[in-house]
């Protein structure tokens, strides 16, 4: 039943979608200003998200970031840009199939997305055979960009979020000796728990202890009696934000006073949510800030609040960036050409976006300060 | 350090018989293992969490509740997942196992709908109350867990052992026709234990709530693997080896985090139990026939 439920949507989705796309071929048309000065750029760009599904929070947020740049950029007139959305249910083979329509029968000139590492890793390989650029707005995993010469992204990777966040904070606290905590269960906290371990020797801290959790633990009591009676100057703790959360609360409760340090994966309101008090003192580090007083970011979360009724979060704002770094890129190109676009992006340097001055490296990834937050009062503010 | 980790492993090992306490006394009346129990733990836990921290009454009616949740839910199981296929000529021994995982992922789904996802907040005055014996801080919930944990097993026995329907409960474990042929109401013996079992799985749960703060739609899958477990361990369908099991199982793993690495914690447990099983078969308190165990 579920199956016909889902064709059902999926036909109707599509049906929507042309509807959608149509009507927004026709607005755009007047819009454009006869300005003859500089010819306008067309181009149809190609957007994988997961719109249905699990994860669908996380794709409604990005294709909302697109629309907005998306008209503020037509808007503007230089260029004129048509997304073409698809669905990738956050499954692999979905995710290929879309990149393939995009390529082939859409004929974009660039793809952003997909919306998970593990799609970029079938999407990204195709797209680069074909010499379509393509670029990931929410991918974090090591060795994205490594697929191909025609992959990008602007996703803030851990490997950048622990060293600004554990940096900060071994400075500001003059810690000395810490103690590790980790979920061994997840790529994604593993992964940060390398980086941490990596920074933590680099910096010659000494690691009092590397104790583990598993997903969906509840009782974390074992762990931080130990962490406390080798009295740490700090915990450095990879773990998201679920988990997390619940981490920092007992850790309170038991009378473990001394600063946490997490990553991106950390980085939640929901932290405050569910461990209230307890989130007091967590330092972590993210691409995004929506209270940072900045014009651009206060007019961007202003315009997303209006269209769209919430405070845009990172996936909204990495988007929202993506299709303006995609807007330069053509405007340096000239041309919807894809191999010329591609060199164009490859050559993106200091851009100004709402998540602060961009770079593409060498290798096509991220180059850019991450923002260091402390929760403190209740909310998080920048750590400084 | 050492007393600290000695009372978290204290705790936590009560949780894991109260938990188990559940899972064998329905084995031992059933013989069959009730997979749906750890997310009965799960409501329990739950409407514990409603009762005391969102609507912020007393802490006995949050265990009053749960109790009643729980309660119901487990007569709903045995009335429309455990009796139908009782007796049936041709349903095999494993169709009640397997209609019990249905139930279970159905009460998980359920849960996620009505509660969501994520880690929810149980939090209640009771659980601040703490006091300090030299340098050991101790909460009185934890001591109120070894309580309960205790006064639940005992009770049991007491119910098993001394009492009219403890011997109607064991007759129809030993057999049911025969019991049905002596004028014990089968039916109603067993409704009774697949209720009291799953009321047990609700007050386990509200303990939980209480410990550890938070709770949410796995923590049945966790507790419930860990429970059975502790039967095999502990031996099928007896009482005091599901609470010996709970708090071996408990303790080891504390102390495999306090004097070792925390990543071995489940490995080292789990070899210990296989061990114990290699040697003796039966679990620690179980007997040879699986019949003549309560």
């Amino acid at each position: 039943m579920s199956r016909t439920i889902r064709l059902a949507g999926i036909a109707a989705m599509l049906a929507f979608s042309l509807v959608f796309l149509g009507a927004g071929k026709n607005a755009s048309k007047p819009a454009v200003p006869p300005k003859a000065k500089a010819p306008v750029i067309d181009a149809r760009i190609g957007v994988i998200s997961i719109l249905t599904g699990q994860g669908s929070g996380y794709g409604e947020a990005i294709t909302n970031g697109f629309k907005l740049a998306r008209d503020e950029i037509n808007a503007k007139g230089a260029v004129r840009i048509q997304l073409v959305i698809e669905d990738s249910s956050g499954k692999q083979e979905q995710a290929l199939a879309a990149a393939q329509k995009l390529i082939n029968s859409e004929q974009v000139a660039a793809i952003l997305g997909p919306t998970l590492s593990t799609e970029m890793k079938v999407a990204g390989p195709e797209a680069n055979a074909s010499g379509v650029p393509i670029m990931g707005t929410s991918t974090t995993a090591a060795g994205i960009t490594q697929i191909g010469k025609y992959v990008f992204r602007n996703s803030l990777p851990e490997s950048l979020a622990i060293p600004a966040s554990v940096g900060m904070a071994v400075k500001k606290y003059n810690i000395r000796k810490v103690a590790l905590l980790y979920g061994n269960d997840d790529v994604f906290t593993k992964s940060g728990f390398d980086t941490m371990k990596k920074m933590a020797e680099d910096l010659k801290l000494s690691i009092l202890t590397i104790e583990t959790f598993q997903k969906g633990q509840s009782d974390y009591k074992a762990q931080l009696t130990k962490i406390k009676g080798l009295n740490p100057d700090a915990v450095f703790c990879s773990a998201l934000y679920e988990e997390g959360a619940v981490i920092l609360s007992q850790a309170r409760k038991m009378g473990i006073k001394v600063p946490f340090v997490g990553g991106n994966g950390f980085n939640s309101p929901k932290v405050i949510e569910i461990a209230k008090d307890a989130a007091e003192g967590l330092v972590v580090a993210t691409p995004w800030f929506a209270d940072k007083n900045d014009p651009k970011v206060k007019a961007f979360v202003a315009r997303y609040r209006k269209a769209y009724g919430k405070t845009p979060d990172q996936f909204a704002a990495q988007a929202y960036d993506a299709l303006y770094i995609m807007a330069e890129a053509l405007r340096k190109a000239g041309t919807s050409d894809r191999a010329k676009l591609r060199d164009a992006l490859a050559g993106i340097r200091n851009f100004d976006g709402v998540l602060g001055r961009f770079s593409f490296d060498a290798e096509r990834d991220v180059v850019m300060e991450p923002v260091v937050l402390i929760i403190k009062n209740g909310r998080f503010q920048v750590f400084q | 350090m050492f007393a600290e980790q000695l009372i978290n492993g204290i705790t936590l090992g009560s949780i894991y018989a109260i938990v188990a306490l559940g899972y064998t006394l329905v084995f031992g009346v059933l013989d069959i293992i009730n997979m749906a129990h750890g997310e009965i733990f799960m409501f329990g836990a739950f409407v514990g969490m409603l009762i005391a921290t969102k609507a912020q009454a007393p802490l006995w009616s949050a265990f009053l509740g749960a109790i009643a949740v729980t309660g119901a839910m487990g007569y709903l199981l045995e009335r429309f997942a455990l009796r139908p296929l009782r007796g049936r000529p041709g349903a095999s021994h494993l169709a009640s196992l397997i209609s019990t995982i249905g139930v279970s992922i159905l009460l998980e789904n359920v849960a996620h709908k009505i509660f969501g996802a994520g880690n929810q907040l149980f939090e209640t005055p009771f659980a601040e109350i703490r006091f300090d014996v030299g340098p050991v801080t101790v909460y009185l919930v934890q001591v109120l867990i070894l309580a309960i944990s205790i006064l639940l097993m005992a009770g049991l026995s007491l119910w098993l052992y001394r009492t009219r329907a403890g011997k109607a409960l064991r007759a129809t474990a030993e057999n049911l026709e025969t019991a049905g042929l002596l004028g014990v109401d089968t039916t109603r013996i067993i409704t009774a234990t697949v209720v009291i079992a799953s009321a047990m799985g609700g007050v386990a749960g509200v303990l939980v709530g209480m410990a550890f703060n938070y709770i949410n739609n796995q923590i049945g899958l966790s507790m419930g693997l860990k429970g059975l477990a502790i039967i095999i361990f502990g031996g099928m369908g007896s009482v005091s080896g599901a609470m010996a099991g709970g708090l071996i199982l408990g303790l080891s793993e504390t102390f495999v985090v306090a004097y070792g690495s925390s990543g071995y914690r489940d490995a080292i447990a789990f070899i210990a139990i296989i061990v114990v099983l290699l040697i003796k078969p039966q679990g620690l308190f179980g007997q040879a026939a699986p019949e003549a165990q309560r």
